[in-house]
């Protein structure tokens, strides 16, 4: 089997998997009702798009494995997620912080994706670049609106950007793995998704009136962090929860 | 202060050709917002292919009051009902 191919399918799965089960937290919790249906929304987006990576996955692994095993049966040092994700959802401001840093991201990555040399990433990138781009437009909306809003939102956005900003380094980190798919054709280098990636982050935080965090340290970038299955505290904690029924009861079905 | 968002009514066209229906109201800041809102909240299954957003407030409407006033002059003028008339069956949304 390919291994840098599934390890990087696992690591595209495992965000939008892990994101998708943090946002799916906030159901009965949002500020309003119209704010519960759209962050759980953005959550059954991303899900979707976590299956087919972890499909994916699975048949590239080639040991019968499918999303569910992927998805219920691993444990935390097999997620390979960014550690961005699995940060536990803070305020209203934290969640939405984090969901802008990842969409703004996500996003120049799924275009990439959709010129890959494979066609069956290709496909699955464009299908999910349209619903990523109403992510980002949200995701920014919000952070415009709570930076630009009262004295109390500005601060609570601006803490939460500064808090979360050494996690984003870990998204245009590349590795071994990385640089294989970058030789054949599947995947962009991420260190040059950085910059686009910055100048779209500080056109918005200008809009809102926030400051760009200049900090260089970045957690996990250098050494290996979630993608290489260095994780927070965090993750055991939501996969614990995400995971119980299937392990209470194996094979189990809805 | 007041804390509450205002409340806006929605519009929804389900295809080309259709007029906007109202489909039901909610909670939104502003009109962008609301437009966000329906989306997230009424097309979630596919329901549309555009959207209108009215702020609640601005909608006048009749009072229940004046009904017979208003509405039941029409009621005995079945001239102005267009029933005589056979409907070709594969005429669609009429």
């Amino acid at each position: 089997m390919n291994d840098s191919l599934f390890e990087y399918l696992l690591r595209l799965g495992d965000n939008d998997v892990v994101l998708a089960q943090r946002l799916g937290e906030w159901v009965g919790h949002g500020p309003v009702i119209e704010e519960d249906i759209a962050l759980t929304n953005v959550g059954l987006d991303l899900l979707g798009q976590g299956r087919m990576w972890l499909t994916y996955a699975g048949e590239v692994e080639g040991e019968g494995r499918c999303e569910d095993d992927l998805a219920f049966l691993r444990d935390a040092p097999a997620f390979r997620n960014v550690q961005l994700v699995e940060l536990p959802n803070g305020d209203f401001a934290a969640t939405m912080a984090r969901q802008f840093y990842f969409d703004r991201a996500h996003l120049l990555l799924l275009t990439a994706l959709a010129r890959s040399a494979d066609p069956r990433v290709a496909e699955i990138a464009a299908k999910a670049s349209r619903e990523v781009a109403y992510h980002a437009e949200r995701s920014a909306d919000w952070v415009i609106r709570l930076g630009d809003g009262t004295e109390e939102s500005h601060s609570r956005m601006q803490t939460a950007l500064d808090k979360l900003w050494p996690y984003t380094g870990e998204l245009f980190a590349a590795d071994a793995v990385d640089l294989a798919l970058v030789e054949a054709g599947t995947a962009p280098d991420p260190r040059t998704l950085r910059e686009p990636w910055l100048a779209s982050v500080e056109a918005v935080l200008a809009e809102g009136k926030l400051e760009t965090p200049r900090g260089e340290w970045m957690q996990g970038a250098r050494r290996g962090g979630g993608r290489q299955g260095v994780h927070t505290e965090h993750l055991g904690h939501m996969l614990a929860e995400m995971q119980f029924l299937q392990r209470a009861y194996p094979g189990a079905q809805w | 202060m007041k804390s509450e968002w205002p409340l806006w009514e929605i519009f929804i066209r389900s295809q080309h050709g259709l007029a906007h229906r109202h489909v039901g109201s909610l909670h939104a800041a502003d009109a962008e917002m609301a437009i966000k809102n329906a989306r997230d909240v009424y097309t979630r299954r596919n329901e549309g292919v555009s959207i209108w957003v009215v702020k609640s407030a601005d909608i006048t409407a009749s009072s229940p009051g004046d009904r017979e006033v208003l509405f039941e002059p029409a009621a005995s003028k079945i001239y102005r009902h267009p029933t005589f008339f056979p409907m070709p069956e594969d005429v669609k949304h009429l």
